[in-house]
């Protein structure tokens, strides 16, 4: 066969873009292939494939949807705190001549593939997974705006991820750093498929993630049940509410700075070339217009978490609801306007540098004042100190330490030294792990029981809390120090031995984390062989305040027999306090949407036509282009997009929790 | 939706709905849609910020003066406006319910945006002929892509415009349709706003420059 056949049908694809000279690839590849076979085989064998296609991948189920997004976002942990390990355990290693086990290509590969995974493939779906599952309950209704939609977003996502995991074993990832600033990151520079898999990956999971965000909005602001005003709804929902905004107000604009570094990459363009009158600061400015506003539509849904948890857990109505919702409204319009702090060094003026120092510093009023308002609910609160409530004491503890380091790198001279230091790197793992993970872990810990009908086991979560919490001091404590001593982030080797030891503490903090994950694990096993022991009849194990609560633990299809009606911000507390009763009779069908596989579709199409793109397989890439669009326009041709659950099925249901709840009396 | 939230005859709270009606079909779409093509005219922003950054580097290469004849992109424009003026004639019939009169007035519109699309390429062939390509210098990259991605998204408008045609031809003006053709509407009379901008950031002051 001719090379050009060759190259016609392959692209720039062949053997020699499989790293099988990369022993630790090899053997990465080996274990996940043999898992990845155990489990296929295993489904095959128990015949899961059918039940996994009806019931969950074409699902349209905001539940399901929910509960799938946060196991994609907990196996990528897996993968991202893996990469983490490694740059742990190189940088540990690499003194004295040594050059550590990972060489330069290898290594950047890893940090950047770290950050990419990390952010928009853990942090993202742990935090829409959450809103997705929460949110429509909270509000009291069946469903999110566009069912449909939802399950599509939700494959988007996944294609992304698949992107990003196949760059391990089928050619290479970026080595630029998890924004990719060109000019690195063009075609003279970066000529192979690792920028081309980043810009790929995050595109195709942007477009899930814009989709979802207008999805969530609508649902929040048209769903909402009679009687929830807008400052009557939970404060999670607000943290949503205004994050979803964030999202639909910013992903675009991550969509258009991949789409014109893909056109310099692609075709020639000369926007971020250094000649022909090109700027890369362009890239720079741009891509943190949408990059500070991602760091808020991380943390504010954890912030909602918090919120709920504080309240439920201290047995008190939130302190300062208004002042919470405000604080949330301000911190989504000043994030806007900060992200030149991002660049500082850039040299943009002492006028324009203080003025972005400023806005910046004034976002950490509204934060504190969160902070006072979660203080105030627990203060003279009966606090029960379960997993959940462990978990945001640990976050307001490490989170303002970061709050104060941040606006300590919001001070423009300051920044000139700790800019790119490792100082930098400890700031901003301080907020992400101890608000964004922290959060998530909280979230799931309280909403565990309404998921599946049990509890966490406490044992194992406790001890997963403190291998975590006193891992991450260990990680990133040293880092502060490292980063005033000057030592700059994304370095492989080091010349100087007196820095060592502090990188040892911090490989001990990152093992410590390691057993946290591992404990985690066991809670999820233990608890599903506990759940007998563990179960929850009642639908509110927590004795908590929302309406999420006031439903069955798992929860109907429909979640709601009978739409419910608010008269109080803790709608749920108030309806027990009321001597609410639960319907018994009456019921009716109810109209739900159908599931579909559409989504499921369309998504693989468009990962099948990244993948063409990113090896220049231009026929792949036309083809599965075309069969989007044939698969699309096919599905508007469908105008039967629900069905009724009949009277019978909800009774039948309803009856069944009424033995349970009068077996737990 | 009104439902008495407050105490019922019997003076005990009511917590939830005893008689309800699911919410109409499309009852989210036009928000739905309506922040979609904010999220989409934030993609046009910065596009237009990118090129009020990069529209003045011409790297000794054509400006503005040299390329645009501004007839030209005058008729182009009033093809664009008459396919608005058109679309609003078809969403009037639609309202009277007239199947045929719709179709006639829809595929003219599809005519004015064939035009515009038509019109638009030439434009582009010729510049590229003189050599002034988007690779030659960062304000062509910047001008190609703005006006470039607002005709891809008219050539869009114009699939959706004629699977709606067929879908109104199969299934008549139902509730469903009308509120796709309410969207296509939508989405058509943004793609026009956009090209106002278009014509006078790029176009008029492009050549006052
Ligand atoms: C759980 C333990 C974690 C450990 C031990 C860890 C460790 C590291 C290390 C060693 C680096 C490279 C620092 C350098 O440049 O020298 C890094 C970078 C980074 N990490 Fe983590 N990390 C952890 C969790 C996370 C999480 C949860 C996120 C976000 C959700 C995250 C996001 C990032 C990002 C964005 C970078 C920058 C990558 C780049 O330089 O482009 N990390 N992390
Ligand atoms: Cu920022």
């Amino acid at each position: 066969m001719s090379p050009d056949f060759l190259k016609l049908i392959f692209g720039r694809l062949g053997f020699e873009s499989l790293p099988l000279h990369e022993p630790i690839v090899v053997g990465t590849f080996a274990v996940v292939a043999l898992g990845g076979a155990a489990l296929l085989g295993g489904l095959t064998y128990f015949r899961l494939w059918g039940y996994l296609w009806r019931e969950w991948f074409t699902t349209v189920d905001h539940k399901r949807i929910g509960i799938m997004y946060m196991i994609l976002g907990i196996v990528m942990l897996l993968r991202g705190f893996a990469d983490a390990l490694m740059m742990r355990g190189q940088q540990m290693l690499a003194f004295g001549g040594s050059e550590g086990y990972l060489n330069a290509h290898h290594y950047d590969q890893v940090f950047t593939a770290h950050g990419v995974i990390m952010i928009f493939f853990v942090a993202m779906p742990l935090v829409t997974g959450l809103m997705n599952y929460v949110v429509p309950l909270q509000i009291g209704a069946r469903d999110v705006s566009f069912p449909f939609l939802n399950n599509f977003s939700f494959w988007m996502t996944v294609g992304g991820a698949v992107l990003v995991m196949a760059s391990l074993f089928i050619g290479e990832f970026a080595r630029t750093g998890w924004l990719a600033y060109p000019p690195l990151s063009n075609i003279g520079y970066s000529p192979d498929v690792g920028v081309d898999y980043y810009i790929w990956a995050l595109q195709v999971a942007g477009v899930g993630t814009t989709l979802s965000g207008i999805n969530l909005i609508c649902t929040i602001v048209k769903l909402r049940c009679p009687g929830m005003t807008m400052m009557k709804m939970p404060v999670f929902t607000w943290t949503s509410l205004c994050t979803n905004v964030l999202i639909v107000a910013s992903f675009p604009v991550l969509t258009v700075v991949l789409a014109l570094l893909s056109l310099d990459r692609y075709v020639g363009t000369n926007f971020f070339t250094n000649d022909f009158g090109g700027s890369p600061m362009m890239y720079v400015n741009l891509i943190w217009i949408w990059g500070h506003p991602e760091v808020y539509i991380l943390v504010l849904p954890a912030f909602g978490i918090f919120s709920e948890v504080t309240s439920t857990f201290s047995g008190k109505r939130l302190f300062g609801y208004t002042s919470m919702v405000y604080a949330t409204v301000v911190i989504t319009i000043l994030s806007y306007l900060v992200w030149l702090h991002h660049f500082f060094t850039m040299g943009s003026g002492a006028s324009v540098n203080s003025f972005f120092g400023i806005t910046t510093m004034i976002i950490s009023i509204p934060t504190g004042a969160k902070m006072f308002n979660w203080l105030f609910t627990m203060y003279r609160g009966r606090i029960r100190y379960e997993l959940p409530m462990m978990w945001t004491i640990a976050f307001m503890l490490t989170f303002v330490i970061g709050g104060m380091t941040g606006v300590l790198l919001a001070v423009p001279p300051a920044d000139f030294v700790l800019h790119n230091s490792l100082f930098l790197i400890a700031h901003f793992h301080n907020v992400i792990i101890g608000g964004v993970v922290f959060g998530a872990f909280a979230g799931i810990t309280y909403w565990f029981p309404k998921a599946f009908g049990f509890k966490l086991d406490p044992f194992w979560g406790k001890l997963s809390f403190w291998f975590w919490v006193t891992g991450f001091y260990l990680a990133f404590m040293p880092l502060y120090v490292l980063g005033l001593m000057g030592v700059t982030r994304r370095l492989r080797v080091f010349d100087d031995p007196s820095l060592q030891i502090w990188f040892v503490i911090a490989a001990i903090g990152a093992f410590l984390v390691l057993l946290g994950i591992m404990c985690m694990l066991m809670q999820f096993a233990v608890s599903f062989l506990r759940r007998e022991q563990l179960k929850d009849v009642t639908g509110d194990p927590w004795d908590a305040r929302t309406l999420e609560w006031a439903t069955s633990s798992p929860p109907p299809d429909y979640n709601f027999a009978f739409t419910p009606v608010v008269h109080d911000n803790d709608a749920w507390w108030d309806m027990k306090r009321r001597g609410y009763q639960r319907p018994l009779t009456g019921f009716r069908p109810i109209h739900m949407p159908s599931s579909t596989g559409t989504g499921i579709i369309l998504a693989g199409l468009a990962t099948a036509m990244g993948f063409g793109l990113i090896w220049y397989i231009w026929w792949l890439a036309a083809v599965s282009f075309i069969a989007m669009l044939v698969v699309g326009i096919g599905h508007t041709f469908n105008y039967h997009r629900d069905f009724d659950i009949p009277a019978e099925d909800v009774i039948r249901t309803e009856d069944a929790r009424t033995k349970l709840l009068a077996g737990a009396k | 939706m009104t439902i008495a939230v407050n105490p019922s005859q019997t003076g005990e709270p009511v917590f939830y709905v005893a008689d309800e009606h699911p919410h109409p079909e499309g009852w989210s779409t036009s928000l739905g849609f309506w922040i979609y093509l904010m999220s989409d005219c934030l993609i046009f922003a910065i596009l237009f910020a990118t090129f009020g950054v990069l529209g003045g580097n011409y790297a000794a290469g054509p400006a503005p003066k040299d390329l645009f004849d501004l007839n030209l992109v005058a008729v182009n424009t009033s093809m664009l406006l008459l396919s608005s003026i058109t679309y609003g004639f078809a969403m009037l019939t639609m309202q009277q319910n007239k199947v045929a009169q719709t179709q006639v007035w829809l595929a003219i519109t599809g005519l004015f945006g064939l035009a515009f699309i038509g019109i638009e390429l030439t434009e582009f062939a010729h510049m590229i002929h003189e050599g002034a390509t988007p690779q030659r210098s960062a304000f062509l990259s910047a001008f190609f892509t703005l006006v470039g991605t607002h005709g891809l998204h008219v050539s869009c408008g114009l699939i959706w415009l004629v699977t709606l045609m067929v879908q109104v031809q199969k299934f008549g003006l139902i509730e469903a349709n009308r509120r796709r053709l309410m969207c296509l509407s939508m989405f058509w009379h943004f793609l026009d706003v956009v090209w106002i901008g278009v014509f006078t950031f790029v176009y008029l002051l492009g050549v006052l420059r």
